[in-house]
């Protein structure tokens, strides 16, 4: 049996959003900016995208920004506003747990001479509105909050924060970073006071290479790569037809139904999360309540490296993270969300995710749990003296 | 490097040919064929992936490497440094004779060309000195290399103003060869010297995913070894990308010595087992002693002559004197630690030189260091470290009679 509990690294790529990618790239491979009927034939792929896109979200089409995926998607957003928006403040707000898609970008916008504020999460891995507020000022143009964590799950209080914000300062921009939690939940920005919203394909069985930026038509942004001003200017570059069209099946595939799905996760990570419980030293690290998204469970089984235990899992076929997948391999990487809740070394350092999609069974975990069960002792009892 | 890069397009279609000169070969006496041969061979395989067809051959104590069509010249020569033996490439024009008048033609062509064409070496104005070095082969030439010397050094004084004779200390040789046809060769690019791999039987390398085993196996392979190398790994506690680490690194050293057949052997159940029954302080000299004899088991069944390691003097816990002398003890063949008295960055620097530095650092744990003790013995006793192996006997035999049994061989080759 293999069994693939790496959701949050990436997902299998859903068949009918591959195969209508191949038709695109080997049959209808036009450029959408061509002049000619190639041309015309690969925009309407790309129409018929943002149609499916902006209906699910209950956006307009014009608001959709397509990227190269996630990392991309949350650059542009960062930077292009602060850069926009830079007369009217240069104060950031962001949350100390955030991808470094999110952290690097903010670090370098530090660089160019934006204050950022980062906001602590607690055990739970969630912000303190109270925190947000206070740290709220008259310089303040941008507040950056994921939806879901990468690594733990924690939800953040996204719609309260939108409200916060809003009230406060209804100039302020909102922006989600919803690669986790997108397709998990039905994110509908205009009614949560986003302005910008992060999606990326692959996370939610579409293909790799593409991602989504929807920003509202009333934010200013600058564009921060330059080119044939494709996309109104704001992301040049040949448009990422077949990326796009299978992203957006992928989307049309699961949003209008998803309430049953999150119950039979939230099912499979109640179960899975409680059988954990009864090994010996273990410590969950996922929020098993409310605050946290039902495919996602991080737990420490103290006294084993997490890269052992990984490699220990894979030889019987199931594939788990260590931490966050991006960066794996990576020696001396202390994930900072795991930090940021307060984790201690040893609790950080074994440290696994596992993180469910749609396709994932009772029986697969059953088969995961069996495996851990059989393999905990011998793994605890070598360790480096 | 001289020549390679400088060179542009139009002079790298000049050279159609490369006189091959060797080194130790020479002095190899009634063996020298077979010198020859075994380099002929690691030429034409050196060559076999770059673009274009050649004809490598022998004659009368040279060895010639002609393209046969369009050839890349920088990847032709970037090949050729690779093969142990060479100690200089010429690139070479060989031209049939049609009289003297010709030659001082072809002469002239080829100085202006190489050294001072556009990303030739000499900027026009600067002065060069310069020394003919006519050699006559074939007797019925009419003219004598002396006097060849003489004419030639005249003509390009008249051609080019700006050069000098300097017969002591040229900046540049003019080789000019009188054989059945006339080459004509200035440039030396250095090759690497030794010996041709194959022509001093082959050695087992123990091979991780560290700098120093690599730097090992390139510098025996230089003495003509052959080389085939036998890596430990220890899943779950090593990975898959640590093995495929040191697959990329037998690749790197594949470039110098030909194809290598890579070893492989799950170590875990030996390890774990040594963990079990013997002082943790004693775990990675013991753990050593068993690859040794595993490396030595797979020599023997391989016509392998001798292993080769990476140890240098003092560097860790394990190469004190005393600790080598108890890895050591534990085989019959000839152990092979060319890098023994180098410091670590010497080390460093060959392995940047041979293009395995960038990978050996990528961070991946091996078998080694996995149960490390946190102060390992230093200096081992060999009569304690015997009787500690004294409580493996009941299952060691097997479990390394079952490692051997699961081996995977890789054969890694560019």
């Amino acid at each position: 049996m293999e069994v693939y509990l790496d959701n949050s690294a990436t997902t299998k790529c859903f068949p009918e959003a591959a195969e209508l990618m191949k038709k695109v790239m080997c049959e209808d491979y036009g450029n959408p900016s061509s002049m000619h009927r190639k041309g015309i034939q690969a925009e309407n792929y790309l129409r018929y995208a943002k149609n499916i896109i902006a209906h699910n979200l209950k956006v307009n089409e014009k608001e959709l920004i397509f990227t190269s995926g996630g990392t991309e998607a949350n650059n542009l957003a960062l930077v292009g506003c602060a850069f926009a928006n830079a007369r009217a403040g240069r104060h950031l707000i962001t949350t100390a747990i955030e991808h470094p898609a999110v952290g690097q970008t903010m670090n370098y916008l530090e660089q160019e001479g934006f204050r950022v504020t980062y906001l602590p999460v607690g055990k739970n891995g969630v912000i303190n509105l109270s925190d947000l507020e206070q740290a709220i000022n008259h310089d303040t143009i941008l507040v950056s909050i994921m939806h879901t964590n990468n690594e733990t799950g924690s939800l953040q209080p996204v719609i309260e924060a939108g409200l916060l914000i809003k009230k406060l300062n209804p100039q302020l921009i909102f922006h989600v970073d919803a690669v986790q939690g997108f397709c998990k939940y039905q994110i509908y920005p205009k009614r949560m006071n986003i302005d910008l919203l992060t999606v990326s394909g692959h996370k939610i069985h579409g293909p790799k290479g593409v991602g989504l930026l929807y920003a509202d038509e009333k934010v200013k942004i600058n564009p921060i790569s330059f080119g044939g001003n494709q996309q109104r200017g704001l992301r040049s570059g040949t448009i990422n037809v077949p990326g796009i069209t299978g992203m957006a099946k992928a989307i049309e595939m699961q949003y209008p139904n998803m309430a049953g799905d999150i119950d039979k996760l939230y099912e499979l990570k109640y179960y899975f999360s409680d059988a954990l419980k009864r090994i010996p030293e273990v410590i969950i690290n996922s929020p098993l309540d409310g605050n946290g998204a039902p495919h996602i469970v991080n737990a420490s089984f103290i006294g084993i490296k997490s890269e052992v235990l990984l490699h220990a899992l894979e030889e019987e076929n199931i594939y788990v993270s260590a931490g966050s997948a991006c960066s794996a391999g990576k020696t001396n990487h202390q994930s900072a969300t795991l930090k940021a809740i307060g984790l201690n070394k040893e609790a950080i350092e074994s440290a696994i995710r596992f993180s469910f999609s749609h396709y994932t069974t009772m029986a697969e975990l059953n088969y995961t749990l069996q495996t851990m069960y059989d393999k905990i002792p011998m793994l605890r009892k070598y360790v480096r003296k | 490097m001289q020549g390679v890069c400088r060179h542009g397009v139009n002079v790298m279609n000049y050279y159609k040919s490369f006189l091959i000169k060797y080194a130790e070969i020479g002095i190899k006496g009634k063996n020298r064929h077979l010198f020859e041969e075994a380099l002929v061979r690691q030429i034409k395989y050196a060559l076999r992936k770059v673009a274009g067809s050649f004809s490598v051959s022998r004659t009368s104590g040279r060895i010639y490497v002609e393209a046969q069509t369009d050839f890349d010249f920088t990847d032709t020569v970037d090949a050729l440094k690779a093969v142990f033996g060479i100690a200089g490439i010429c690139p070479m024009v060989s031209m049939a004779d049609e009289g003297f008048e010709k030659l001082s033609e072809a002469v002239v062509k080829f100085v202006s060309d190489v050294y001072f064409s556009q990303g030739g070496t000499v900027a026009s104005g600067n002065s060069l000195t310069f020394k003919i070095a006519a050699r006559r082969s074939r007797k019925n030439y009419p003219l004598d290399s002396m006097e060849l010397n003489a004419k030639l050094g005249g003509i390009i004084l008249d051609a080019f103003p700006s050069m000098k004779v300097d017969v002591h200390k040229p900046n540049i040789m003019i080789h000019v060869e009188i054989r059945e046809k006339i080459n004509l060769y200035s440039e030396i690019i250095p090759g690497p010297g030794g010996m041709p791999v194959g022509t001093n039987g082959k050695a087992m390398l123990l091979l991780s995913g560290g700098i120093d085993s690599p730097v090992a196996g390139y510098m025996i392979a230089k003495r003509g070894v052959k080389i085939d190398a036998v890596y430990f790994h220890a899943p779950p506690y090593t990975s898959d990308r640590a093995k495929q680490k040191v697959i990329d690194l037998a690749k790197t050293v594949s470039r110098f010595t030909g194809p290598v057949h890579l070893h492989i052997i799950n170590f875990t159940d030996i390890q774990l087992y040594i963990y079990d029954q013997c002082p943790h302080e004693e775990l990675t000299i013991i753990m050593r002693r068993y690859m040794m004899r595993i490396a030595e088991h797979i020599a023997n069944e391989t016509d392998c002559l001798g292993l080769i390691t990476g140890e240098s003097i003092g560097q860790v816990a394990s190469q004190t004197l005393k600790s080598l002398a108890a890895t050591n003890e534990v085989c019959t063949l000839p152990v092979y630690r060319p890098l023994i008295g180098f410091d670590k960055m010497e080390i460093v620097k060959l392995a940047e030189q041979i293009g395995t530095y960038e990978t050996s650092i990528q961070p991946f744990e091996d078998c080694c260091t996995i149960f490390v003790a946190k102060h390992p013995v230093t200096k081992p006793n060999v009569k304690r470290i015997n009787r500690s192996e004294e409580h493996l006997a009941e299952r060691i035999d097997e479990l390394v009679k079952r490692a051997l049994e699961n081996k995977e061989v890789v054969i890694v080759k560019l």
